[in-house]
């Protein structure tokens, strides 16, 4: 299924949460819709749902406008964020709650719909919990019921609102692993919502950036990575260091700045340099305007903090075992060095 | 040693409040021995108490329930202007006297009152006969069902019946299959309360009943009027009915607030 989406807005009393979105989702693609909370991107996920209206724009599912039709004939996978399993009816009940529901002509038989419902549960691996209750499984048990449910009415499209948001770091990196396996072997349109940047890359095929209503960024992984289009989506992907140059000639320069080597294509006049702690190494040399305020150990990095004479401070870390680690110290004047940054103009907020 | 006063003391007065008192109402209702027990119970006023209370409670209480659950699902799935105030209003029977409620009722439908007029001249009795008293039982005990039952929808919130409405579930198959199973014993428990105030109601009842002999007086009318007559025996049969009622409900309501607990 093809979505398109055009001019879409949306507001809540005085709050505009959609400010003109256009995006188009290809058929099989998994998408990643990734923004902090507040940039609309839930709200435009309940759209696609119907469980929430436009005020204004298009929205067509392979050139059928949605918008006209009630979220129950939409047929729609939707995960929720905290699940919103049935805590009454055991995980086949559950999962098999979207067949049982369906009018009498459409509904498959008793038989059929057991026979589905296993087939499900030994996909999602959960074959021997089909009993329980919602209240019996752990988190990453809850999840999969969940996308069991809304896989078992044969989804249009699958859409999921922040899917690993409550679970912990591996069971999330395990079942991140396991629903690219189910989108790659059921091949559904998938939209997800989330606000983790390796989630987002690491699992769709394109990610969507989202900020304050409007989609600052499309691309892949590398692209959004190495060059983002706005100082928030920098920001965003952990470029958190923001440092005044100036631009002459297309070079950067600030002092105690080692820029040379970057490239700058913006005219000539103040503006803002954005680099990842991991990006900035520090050159001692006795008269730089930095000095290393603090060293502390990570193990596999050493973090550092910077401050000038002004008492600005900013973050670096370095790879302990690298050569450059072992010319720190504590109290050291240092030049700074960015290996990567992004530059945008000064003004631009 | 502060502990064992403490406990002491709540022991003692809850034997001379409430103890003694429902022991006694047996006592005095058997004072007369079994015979004369069960003729007072037979007698054609109580029986008629007996019976107007069944059918004011079996009247009131779905009512109760079905507004209940109506007003619960709006203020906990909507925001809308008035809101508050909405809440407020249901909660008023909580903290009004329900003699006001009768005078109110009385001002308003009674044969001097705003309305009387035009529901004499259409002949409708509201006043002194049945539906004065089924409306003053539901003024009374509006806020039982919501107080129970929209703390837990709201904490609840809406997720699971938007889930049920992506699976293609219509909107009475969301209420029957989502809404009310989640609500289940909240809304007993809300039931039961609502069924111990609407047999156990005397004020507002008794000025909008008139209290006439074997056509509308309700069961706690009844204990009433056979004690204003001295008819001492009488008046602690009836009452033990009504004890008896309180009891069953106070059984119901202690199984479904462990159950509602454990869910």
């Amino acid at each position: 299924m093809t979505i398109e989406i055009a001019q879409m807005t949306r507001s809540f009393g005085k709050t505009a949460v959609l400010r003109g979105i256009d995006l188009t989702v290809a058929d099989g693609e998994l998408v990643a819709l990734l923004g902090p909370s507040g940039s609309g991107k839930t709200t435009l996920l309940k759209i696609i749902a119907g469980l929430d209206w436009p005020d204004a724009g298009r929205l067509t599912v392979d050139g059928a406008d949605w918008l006209k039709l009630d979220p129950q004939d939409r047929r729609i996978g939707f995960v929720f964020q905290n699940y919103a399993l049935f805590p009454h009816m055991t995980v086949r009940d559950n999962i098999a709650f979207g067949l049982t529901v369906r009018p009498k002509g459409q509904r498959p038989g008793r038989a059929e719909i057991r026979r589905r419902v296993d087939e499900l549960l030994g996909f999602l691996q959960i074959g021997a919990l089909g009993d329980r209750h919602p209240a019996q499984l752990s988190g990453g048990q809850r999840q999969r019921v969940a996308l069991g449910r809304a896989l078992a009415i044969e989804p249009t499209v699958l859409l999921l609102d922040e899917p690993f948001g409550a679970l912990d770091a591996a069971v999330r990196r395990d079942l991140r692993q396991w629903l690219r396996g189910v989108h790659d072997a059921t091949g559904t349109t998938t939209i997800f919502v989330t606000h983790d940047q390796e989630e987002a890359f690491e699992l769709a095929d394109r990610v969507v950036v989202m900020d304050q209503g409007r989609i600052v960024q499309t691309g892949d992984a590398a692209t959004i990575h190495d060059s983002p289009a706005t100082p928030f989506v920098a920001d965003f992907m952990g470029a958190s260091i923001q440092l005044p140059v100036t631009v002459q000639g297309g070079r950067l320069a600030a002092p105690g700045l080692d820029a040379g080597h970057l490239p700058a294509r913006l005219p000539d006049g103040p503006a803002r340099l954005f680099v990842r702690p991991e990006d900035l190494t520090p050159v001692p040399d006795p008269g730089g305007p930095w000095t290393v305020a603090s060293v502390s150990n990570t193990g596999a990095h050493l973090r550092l903090v910077l401050s000038d004479a002004a008492g600005t401070e900013i973050p670096a870390d370095l790879r302990r075992r690298s050569p450059r680690a072992a010319q720190i110290a504590p109290g050291m004047r240092v030049n700074l060095r960015p290996e990567h940054a992004s530059v945008f103009p000064a003004e631009t907020a | 040693m502060t502990r064992v006063l403490l406990i002491g003391a709540a022991v003692v007065l809850t034997a001379i409040m409430v103890v003694v008192p429902l022991v006694y109402i047996f006592v005095q209702a058997l004072s007369a021995g079994w015979g004369a027990y069960v003729s007072n119970i037979l007698d054609p006023g109580t029986l008629h108490a007996i019976w107007l209370t069944t059918l004011v409670a079996v009247i009131v209480v779905p009512v109760t329930v079905a507004f209940g659950i109506a007003a619960s699902w709006l203020l906990s799935k909507f925001t809308f202007r008035g809101r508050g105030l909405l809440i407020t209003m249901i909660e008023l029977p909580f903290s009004i006297s329900p003699i006001i409620a009768g005078i109110c009722y009385l001002l308003l439908y009674g044969r001097q009152g705003y309305l009387g007029g035009w529901l004499a001249q259409n002949d409708i009795t509201i006043l002194f006969a049945l539906p004065g008293i089924l409306m003053v039982t539901m003024f009374v005990t509006t806020p039982f069902v919501v107080r129970e039952v929209l703390p837990l929808m709201q904490a609840q919130g809406s997720d699971q019946e938007q889930a049920a409405v992506t699976l293609g579930a219509g909107g009475w198959q969301v209420f029957r299959r989502v809404t009310l199973p989640n609500i289940r014993w909240a809304l007993l428990y809300g039931a039961v309360l609502t069924t111990a105030r609407a047999v156990g109601e005397f004020g507002g009842v008794a000025v909008v009943s008139g209290s006439i002999r074997g056509k509308t007086n309700t069961l706690p009318l009844q204990v009433e009027l056979l004690f204003n007559d001295l008819n001492v025996v009488g008046a602690f049969a009836a009452a033990t009915v009504l004890t008896l009622i309180a009891l069953v409900v106070l059984v119901a309501k202690t199984v479904l607030e462990r159950r509602a607990g454990r869910h």
